[in-house]
């Protein structure tokens, strides 16, 4: 029963936050709001038996991501949203077609939630089959990433460097300017 | 225990929030955080289909998948300072021509 509760406080606090962030004109606030979200998400993966994922989740996302999208934020200083010319004559931001859009996320929600609550294989709990200690433990995900997925995890060695030289002669300053 | 349906429908409305998000804000970087808002409802798919089926497939993914939105950060907001150099907005609708 206490599994039930901290799981719907972490789903709301998950949702609440995300909810919050797209709802925010200050970019600041929105990162500050996201890393909240990140919080509650780990919560759900220790729930999950995923201890690794759950501290990646803190120290790579909360702890580098996040600090980079708000260095950038700090750096352009750029704290509001500009509602230019844009804003008002593009056909696209009429009022009427936007209450539709949102119409038809709240529908696409309802539809899933509605499928979901249908099928039988997702009403099994969760946490049934296997073993949990085995499922848990660093040790066997390290096991496994460096054995069957060795292939992808050298080959995302050379996506990061691929970024790293990308980011650096995007933002470098021309020559000349 | 807490069925997998409901880890689901979870994600389901974090990925809806993330594609509202990039529809509706008029903000280079509140687009990019909605992206990693739908990367992770799909984390959260992942991680809670594996506990499902017993192994530890669904954790490795996600590990990847933290990879690669780490890169996509990395690019997308250089790409970010590189336009606010010329144009000063953030507004995506101030980049509307090909070549300046």
């Amino acid at each position: 029963m206490p599994d039930t509760i901290l799981f719907y406080l972490f789903a709301g606090i998950a949702i609440g936050a995300s909810t919050l962030v797209i709802g925010q004109r200050n970019p600041m606030y929105s990162i500050m709001l996201l890393i909240t979200s990140f919080g509650a998400l780990s919560a759900l993966y220790i729930q999950l038996d995923a201890p690794f994922v759950a501290m990646a989740q803190i120290i790579v996302y909360a702890g580098a991501i996040m600090v980079l999208f708000l260095f950038v934020v700090m750096l352009l200083n750029a704290p509001q949203e500009d509602a230019a010319v844009w804003d008002r004559t593009h056909p696209l931001r009429r009022p009427g077609l936007g209450r539709f859009g949102a119409l038809l996320a709240g529908l696409l929600i309802v539809q899933l939630v509605w499928t979901l609550l249908r099928v039988n294989e997702a009403s099994a709990a969760v946490g049934a089959r296997g073993d949990v200690a085995a499922i848990s433990s660093v040790r066997s995900v390290g096991r496994v990433l460096f054995t069957d997925y060795m292939f992808a995890f050298e080959a995302t060695s050379i996506l990061i460097l691929v970024a790293m030289v990308g980011a650096v002669i995007l933002a470098a300053r021309e020559p000349g300017r | 225990m807490i069925p997998l349906g409901h880890y689901l429908i979870v994600s389901a409305i974090l990925f809806a929030i993330g594609t509202a998000g990039v529809f509706l804000r008029r903000n280079l970087i509140t687009i990019l955080l909605s992206i990693e808002i739908m990367l992770n409802a799909v984390n959260l798919t992942f991680v809670a289909f594996g506990r499902a089926q017993g192994n530890v497939d669904g954790q490795i993914i996600t590990f990847f998948v933290m990879t690669v939105a780490a890169a996509e950060a990395a690019v997308g907001l250089a790409i970010v300072i590189a336009l606010y150099r010329h144009r000063e907005s953030l507004n995506p609708d101030a980049f509307q021509s090909l070549k300046w």
